[in-house]
């Protein structure tokens, strides 16, 4: 059992930056956040980055990384800053337990990014419409994957 | 900007697109950096404390099971909040134990008997849904009747 733990990083908030993208990597979003890193603190992981610092420094970071590919580019708050004993996996052995939510989601957010692509197009599908879409049921295409799925 | 609370409240995508579009989502994150940064945190790896179940009191009746007024004490205080809230029906993430449960059935009553504007939904499992489910929350954040 790890002994009492004093606040860190107090007064700091930590976003998640996750990148979903076909033509843009962590990396490049890490190299373009140094950009304008100033005091915040940034780690690269597999998925994205986690940036800590204050939160107008913090959200100035993620909006400039947003620029390079708004559609795929993911930000949530997280409890925890990087590194923190209770959560590391450096300090507890082994893998890393939690990411369940991200990882269920992450399987499906690129029908958010083609939302977000076609947020601003002429309408193709209203809200209202939908409520007609959830009347009709399974549709067509959805079919077709899951025979494809079977087959 | 109004404070959004979303459910799940760990969802990656309802917190993006509520900050996305304005808002401030109100997610458990919140709840749980407040306890991190605060001094007196004495049990690790846990983030909860016995006095979590105390002060879940105020959102939960005395019989009800310790491990839901815990869960209360981080999504208590964001209902309490919140001026708005999206809620995903049945996100399948989201299953759990009987305390998960019962707490995910309580913040979904707590947030209907508070009255705050409500957007429902589920999950795109299509591209076409994709881009419905887009659209309903930028009409509910941003729209003519929304909230800005």
């Amino acid at each position: 059992m790890i002994g009492p733990i004093p606040p860190l990083y107090a007064g700091t908030v930590t976003k998640y930056v996750f990148i979903e993208s076909y033509k843009t990597t962590p990396a490049d979003i890490a190299a373009r956040a140094y950009e304008v890193s100033g005091g915040v603190m940034i780690k690269e992981t597999c998925f994205g980055l986690q940036v800590t610092g204050k939160e107008e420094e913090v959200d100035r970071v993620i909006s400039h990384v947003r620029e390079v590919d708004p559609a795929h580019i993911y930000v949530k708050d997280r409890g925890f800053p990087p590194g923190d004993p209770r959560r590391c996996r450096a300090n507890l052995g082994g893998a890393r337990p939690g990411y369940f939510g991200h990882e269920y989601e992450m399987g499906f957010i690129r029908r958010i990014s083609i939302g977000l692509e076609k947020i601003d197009s002429p309408a193709e599908v209203t809200a209202s419409e939908s409520e007609r879409k959830d009347k009709e049921g399974l549709s067509v295409k959805r079919l077709m994957e899951l025979i494809a799925q079977e087959a | 900007m109004a404070e959004v609370f979303i459910y799940p409240a760990t969802s990656l995508i309802l917190s993006d697109l509520v900050a996305r579009f304005g808002h401030k989502p109100l997610g458990t994150a919140l709840s749980v950096r407040e306890r991190i940064q605060t001094a007196g945190l004495d049990s690790p790896p846990l983030q909860m404390t016995p006095d979590d179940a105390k002060k879940g009191l105020r959102w939960a009746a005395v019989e009800v099971p310790s491990g839901v007024r815990g869960r209360m004490s981080l999504f208590g205080p964001l209902i309490d909040r919140a001026e708005a809230a999206i809620i995903v029906r049945n996100p399948e993430f989201a299953f759990g134990c009987m305390g998960c449960a019962r707490t995910d059935e309580l913040v979904e009553f707590l947030i209907r008997q508070k009255g705050v504007p409500t957007l429902e939904l589920d999950y795109p499992s299509d591209e076409e849904e994709g881009i419905i489910f887009v659209r309903k929350v930028k009409e509910f954040l941003t729209g003519p009747g929304g909230l800005s």
